[in-house]
């Protein structure tokens, strides 16, 4: 962004943060671009002539009559087809040695889709992942975040949802990622051979944390390029958005505003339903469909992070170890696709809901017979049967190894209900029953 | 209400986000809505703070770009809704404009477009005569809107006595016709149209008086008709953990229940399922007037990315618009989902305005807003004796879960129906996920409402009622003392009191809300249910050791589940109704 030449500069700072710098100047709209010393800067508070910044890269080093210039417009990304197969940073840079991308200037975080204009998700995306296929349908236009504690292999599994679902084009929003984790995306994304179809904005954890804040701006743009002009299915991959909330109190705790809920600011839910919310489905065709991280600590998701977030998603999916198969599974209880519905035992076979329900239910007789069996307890005959059947459902299906398609799920789940129990115990309606149960 | 004061304008001094600061040349009011004049979009804003000539506005838009110096014109008019014929099946924003006529895929800053339309011509019959003493309220006549009869009234904002001059005779008119001519004590001469206008922030109040509601209203919903009822005119709430299914409850309620108008104001939630209601409710027929649900139907939607200022807004409007449809004589169903996001935009401003914060940083007057909010509900008797009601029904979103927080706690003050959802329900799949134990109807006190319940169901209901509910009370007992005590180490008697509240928790309590028949149980067949379920228990059985209790238990839930998905006296049914009699017949102590 070079200097104009009717640009003002100005250069009395009147107040510096670690986050934030204040100038005095005329002329400014609120939500503005600016330069502080040569780094991007936008304007966050605006009273008379005092305008307050928040500066992206920190203000390390920023002196007091650092040189100032405001851009006239607020932070914008360039669109085209050429943004496919390219590696961005936070300021919508190329950190791939390639060329600038030229097209369309669009300003970022722009204005939402009028709700009568959205249709209703209705495309199924199967990723073969039976925790997720089986129990918590994904559907395009959806958003829904992993809620996973740091030592989860989420980015695994993110990549793989993101390769095996049909969408014209994946784009990955890294906040604060590794960069080994960074380097593994572009790995996965390069030997799947898909990286004509993969946008990635990305500030590591080498970058300052302030620059995370333009990352899903920026990423959602694009989507909406795609989406929108060229009636794209789109997935948008958001790693990892606790760390921009972070980003969010870092800010809001240098402008000195009052913290509500675990030191967050009070609009934590606005700032993260804004971006949530850019997920979409839209009557030509074309689609945004985000998949989130949300990191918890120690699996707490009653911390206003997670909590907003659930709040604001559609469902959640729960990465948990399971001890018993020593395998890493999605957990049945606390993992939810709220929009499932719309296209289980539609899209899917008739009989999809009930083995859902039914083999998350009997899950759950097995988690209390478990219990009982930890007090030294004896356990019927039912509750061996049971705890066998959580296994096997465990191993042949929760886990996030497995890779069938839908109609094998039903199939083993059918199996698993007919080994282990009796059609009264299992309690699903007579005529699926009459239809779906193994004969011996 | 206007007068030829000179109007009042002022300069933006300061900007955070959407609360603006300006300096005003004149007097501004509280509540006082303005435009800043944005290059050519102007940004309706509200004062909600007056200090040193300087107006505190909340932009009800984004304020990017605005600049220190724009001009701000003040309107002298609070926020209001435009009242009239053809309001029903749209879909508007918070500040009611008309979704649907807006341009575009994206929403567009001063994109304001009018809630009605003024091309379509009513059919009107007049209900009064010329002569008649009127006041603000009265019924003058009435146009057919999609089925339903629309009073048109003295407009609620005519203070005093006037007669009416002159009728219009009945035929078809638009909406800013004029359909009467009303004399004020004065002798002046007033024309009224089918068109009002009236500030959402006020109650209107013209009624005779409202008493204390007692018709139960009937949701089809099996926990909350049998167990907590809520009544026509009444108020409750449900606050859940996200995941617990408060929205899928709220639609199921707004799909069944029996009123004749149904607001629902999507406050601050997801997109998707305010588009899952307009996509939903067109096609859904409706047993009460035989069209589709949607043509009673009035979607206020402001949802989480919509700005915030407007979401405050939004259950405002939309409760003015049920007080509209009261005044007629109909009954409102009035759904918010979720008043927490409410809440919410009230801290954000109350942040930014740099005001003391009470608990979690909320507002300090927030359990008076609530509570003067939940006031506007409620059953009156009309001035011409007719009556009408609000229902009004809130979602509240307890942050972690915790309803030792402030909205849930200043709500819980004043709805009189608590449904608590239960993250322990919803985690095993036992929905609506309504905890049986620790919600309540406050209504199931009344004796109005107990005289008139019995005239429902039967003499007997109320205490069957209380012994359903003595029934899950003991089974969690019992279930607690296996906990502790091991399956072997309690006698069978504990076993069976278990097992007996799981027959109420699967049989009445859970209802599959996606299957066609399981979804809505109209009192009649909850009666016989609520019967059968008694028999059961009342029933002495026999049995050795309690691993046969288990299983056989298992298999009365089944037969009566089956029941539950069999169209009402179908031969289906019966098949499972006389399965269930043999079951229980094996085990009976002879």
């Amino acid at each position: 962004m070079e200097t104009q030449a009717f640009q003002k500069i100005y250069t009395r700072l009147t107040q510096i943060t670690k986050a934030t710098c204040t100038v005095e100047a005329d002329n400014v709209g609120y939500d503005e671009l600016a330069t502080v010393a040569g780094r991007l800067a936008q304007v966050v508070k605006i009273n008379g002539k005092s305008i307050t910044l928040q500066v992206f890269g920190g203000t390390e080093n920023i002196p007091s009559n650092a040189e100032v210039v405001f851009m006239g417009q607020p932070p914008t990304l360039k669109v085209s087809e050429d943004l496919a197969g390219r590696f961005f940073n936070a300021f919508g840079k190329p950190i791939d040695g390639g060329p600038e991308v030229e097209g369309e200037e669009r300003e970022i975080g722009g204005p939402s889709v009028n709700p009568v204009r959205r249709k209703q998700p209705s495309e199924l995306i199967a990723t073969g992942i039976a925790g997720i296929d089986l129990n918590n349908t994904l559907v395009t236009g959806q958003k829904i975040p992993f809620f996973a504690d740091p030592d989860q292999p989420y980015n695994q599994v993110m990549a793989m949802v993101a390769l095996r679902a049909k969408s014209d084009k994946i784009i990955l929003g890294g906040m604060g990622l590794t960069n080994d984790d960074y380097l593994y995306y572009k790995n996965v994304f390069n030997n799947a051979g898909a990286l004509d179809r993969i946008v990635s904005f990305v500030s590591t954890t080498e970058d300052p944390p302030v620059e995370r804040l333009l990352i899903p701006d920026m990423a959602l743009t694009a989507a909406e390029y795609f989406a929108v002009d060229k009636n794209e299915s789109v997935l948008v991959l958001l790693t990892d958005m606790t760390l921009y909330a972070d980003a969010l109190s870092i800010v809001s705790n240098r402008m000195d505003q009052i913290p509500s809920k675990d030191s967050m600011p009070g609009s934590l839910y606005s700032d993260l339903a804004k971006i949530y919310e850019k997920a979409v489905q839209f009557p030509n065709g074309g689609s945004i469909t985000i998949i989130a991280v949300t990191t918890l600590s120690g699996g707490d998701i009653t911390h206003a992070i997670p909590d907003n977030t659930g709040y604001i998603t559609e469902g959640q999916l729960f990465l948990r170890k399971d001890t018993e198969i020593g395998k890493v599974i999605v957990d049945p209880f606390r993992s939810l696709s709220r929009l499932k519905q719309l296209v289980i035992g539609e899209k899917t076979r008739e009989d999809h809901p009930q083995v859902m329900n039914t083999a998350v239910r009997l899950y759950a007789d097995a988690a209390n017979a478990h219990t009982k069996l930890e007090n030294g307890f004896d356990l019927s005959d039912y509750d061996e049967r049971t705890l066998n059947f959580a296994k096997q459902y465990s191993e042949k299906l929760l886990a996030i190894d497995v890779n069938i398609d839908i109609e094998t799920m039903l199939n083993t789940g059918w199996e698993l209900f007919s080994s282990n129990f009796t059609p009264a115990e299992v309690g699903i309606k007579q005529e699926l029953v009459d239809k779906y149960w193994p004969k011996k | 209400m206007k007068d030829e004061k000179k109007q009042t304008k002022g300069k933006v001094l300061s900007i955070v986000a959407n609360l603006v600061v300006v300096d005003v040349d004149g007097p501004v009011a509280q509540n006082e809505i303005c435009y800043i004049k944005l290059g050519n979009v102007e940004l309706m804003s509200e004062v909600i703070k007056y200090a040193n000539k300087r107006a505190f506005i909340q932009v009800f838009e984004s304020t990017r770009g605005l600049k220190v110096g724009t001009e701000v014109v003040f309107t002298q008019a609070m926020l209001e809704v435009t009242l009239g014929p053809g309001i029903l099946s749209k879909n508007f924003d918070g500040l009611q404009h008309d979704l649907d006529k807006m341009e575009g895929i994206f929403l567009k800053r001063g994109d304001y477009t009018d809630p009605l339309d003024y091309d379509i011509e009513w059919e009107y019959t007049p209900l009064a005569t010329v002569g008649d003493t009127v006041e603000a309220g009265s019924w003058l006549g009435q146009v057919n809107e999609n089925g339903q009869p629309h009073k048109i009234m003295v407009p609620f904002k005519f203070e005093g006595s006037y007669k009416i001059k002159k009728l219009t005779p009945k035929g078809s008119y638009k909406v800013d016709e004029t359909m009467a001519v009303l004399t004020d004590s004065n002798g002046n001469d007033i024309n009224v149209t089918m068109v009002q206008k009236w500030p959402v922030k006020v109650p209107i109040k013209t009624y005779k008086e409202k008493p204390r509601p007692y018709k139960l209203l009937e949701t089809g919903v099996r926990t909350i008709d049998t167990l907590n009822p809520i009544v026509e005119g009444g108020t409750g709430f449900i606050p859940g953990p996200f995941g617990s299914g408060k929205t899928v409850l709220q639609h199921a309620i707004s799909k069944q229940a029996e009123a004749d108008i149904v607001i629902v104001a999507a406050c601050g939630e997801r997109a998707n399922e305010v588009v899952e209601i307009f996509t939903e409710f067109p096609e859904i027929d409706d047993p009460h007037t035989g069209r589709k649900l949607m043509e009673r139907t009035i979607i206020i939607a402001n949802t989480s990315n919509m700005p915030v200022a407007a979401r405050e807004a939004s259950v405002y409007t939309a409760m003015t618009l049920g007080e509209y449809y009261r005044a007629m004589g109909l009954k409102v169903m009035l759904l918010a989902d979720s008043t927490s996001r409410w809440a919410q935009a009230l801290r954000e401003m109350s942040n930014r305005m740099e005001e003391l914060p009470g608990p979690d940083a909320f507002p300090m007057d927030l359990p008076a807003i609530i509570s003067s909010f939940y006031a506007r509900a409620g059953y009156v008797i009309l001035n011409n004796g007719e009556t009408g009601s609000i229902t009004f029904i809130g979602t509240v979103s307890p942050a972690g879960g915790n309803l030792k927080e402030p909205v849930t706690e200043s709500t819980k003050k004043v709805a009189r129906c608590f449904y608590a959802l239960s993250q322990q329900r919803a985690d095993s799949k036992r929905y609506p996920a309504i905890d049986p134990i620790d919600s309540y109807s406050k209504y199931l006190e009344y004796p109005e409402l107990q005289e008139y319940i019995i005239t429902r169901t039967d003499g007997e209901w109320m205490n069957k009622v209380a012994l359903l509910k003595n029934i899950l009370l003991l089974g969690k007992e019992a279930y607690e003392q296996m906990n502790i005590l091991g399956d072997d180490g309690v006698p069978i008697s504990y076993h069976l009191n278990f097992w007996k509240s799981e027959v109420i928790d699967f049989v009445i309590l859970q209802q599959d809300a996606f299957d066609a028949v399981d979804a809505s149980t109209p009192m009649e067949r909850q009666r016989i249910l609520v019967e059968k379920v008694l028999e059961v228990y009342h029933m002495d059985f026999n049995f050795e050791s309690f691993e046969e209790v288990n299983p056989y238990f298992k298999r009365v839930i089944n037969a009566f589940k089956q029941m539950n998905y069999s169209e009402f006296n179908s031969d289906e049914y019966k098949k499972y109704e006389s399965e269930i009699k043999s079951i229980i017949e094996e085990r009976k102590v002879s």
